[in-house]
């Protein structure tokens, strides 16, 4: 009963842990795309763009930097497939999508940013990723990755454009 | 997840502050600040390490943290008699376990 209760602890708590992060993190991911291209949706239109200098015939009345940013974790069950995958090599699937809701997420709250100021347009946007310290402070894993976006925000001194 | 910029000095991260013209050039400018979370939100921050997803708090933090660097890279603009800074560019760098470093570096100048 004893070595029974302990073998329970010993793996079928990690292995349930594994399950519900899995399920858990899949159905937040899935509600994050959709709330990802709804706000997508919602923002056509809205002129970003990634270009130094200026549309010659942008006319501009005020500026400003506006940026948006969001910090993810890598979870459980994401960090063991990675472990597994990094013994053989090759594309790990499961960080692609976390990467890149975080990257559009950032770009959103850009957006959002620049439309609450009551600008009209975002130029020069930029993107930065980068990785923070460990929590744990045993030099293992990542505590998160920060995803970075900004750009200089433009109002339109008229829209003859 | 504004960035305030106090009425005199206007900042961007291209070469002019669109419309304006440069008439003198300052130098450059910058900014840090080093933060660490605390506890609390670190062991919250943990348990969402289960599920993944966004760290509300880290967010929170660096968004705080990049700001003061902001404003820093400002006030010392602003010491020079600089009216806007250009070309600003931001550099997160974790440094030691917990802590990290966010820096904001640009262009002081006077625009018309």
């Amino acid at each position: 009963m004893g070595q029974n209760f302990e073998l329970l602890v010993n793996f079928g708590l990690p292995l349930i842990l594994i399950v519900v992060a899995y399920f858990v993190g899949s159905l937040l991911e899935k509600r994050h795309y959709q709330s990802i291209r709804a706000r997508e949706a919602e923002y056509f239109g809205f002129p970003v763009v990634t270009f130094d200098t200026m549309p010659e015939d942008w006319r501009v009345s005020s500026s400003n930097l506006v940026d948006g940013s969001v910090v993810v974790s890598l979870d459980y069950f994401k960090r063991i497939i990675a472990g597994l995958r990094a013994i053989v090599g090759g594309r790990i699937r499961t960080y692609e999508p976390l990467l890149d809701r975080a990257r559009r997420e950032a770009v959103l709250r850009m957006i959002e940013s620049a439309r609450r100021q009551g600008y009209d347009a975002v130029f020069n946007v930029r993107l930065d990723t980068s990785r923070l310290a460990n929590a744990r402070g045993n030099g293992e894993g990542t505590a998160g990755v920060e995803m970075l976006a900004y750009g200089t925000a433009v109002k339109f001194a008229s829209l003859v454009r | 997840m504004t960035i305030s910029t106090p009425p005199s000095i206007e900042i961007s991260n291209t070469e002019t502050i669109p419309g304006r013209r440069i008439v003198e050039f300052y130098g450059v400018v910058t900014g840090n600040t080093v933060r660490a979370k605390h506890l609390g939100k670190d062991i919250l921050a943990g348990l969402k390490n289960i599920v993944g997803g966004e760290l509300k708090a880290y967010t929170e933090l660096l968004q705080d943290s990049r700001n003061e660097a902001t404003q820093r890279m400002i006030e010392e603009a602003r010491s020079m008699g600089a009216n806007a800074v250009v070309n600003v560019r931001f550099a997160t760098s974790s440094i030691s376990q917990g802590a990290a470093e966010l820096f904001a570096y640009g262009t002081a100048v006077r625009v018309e």
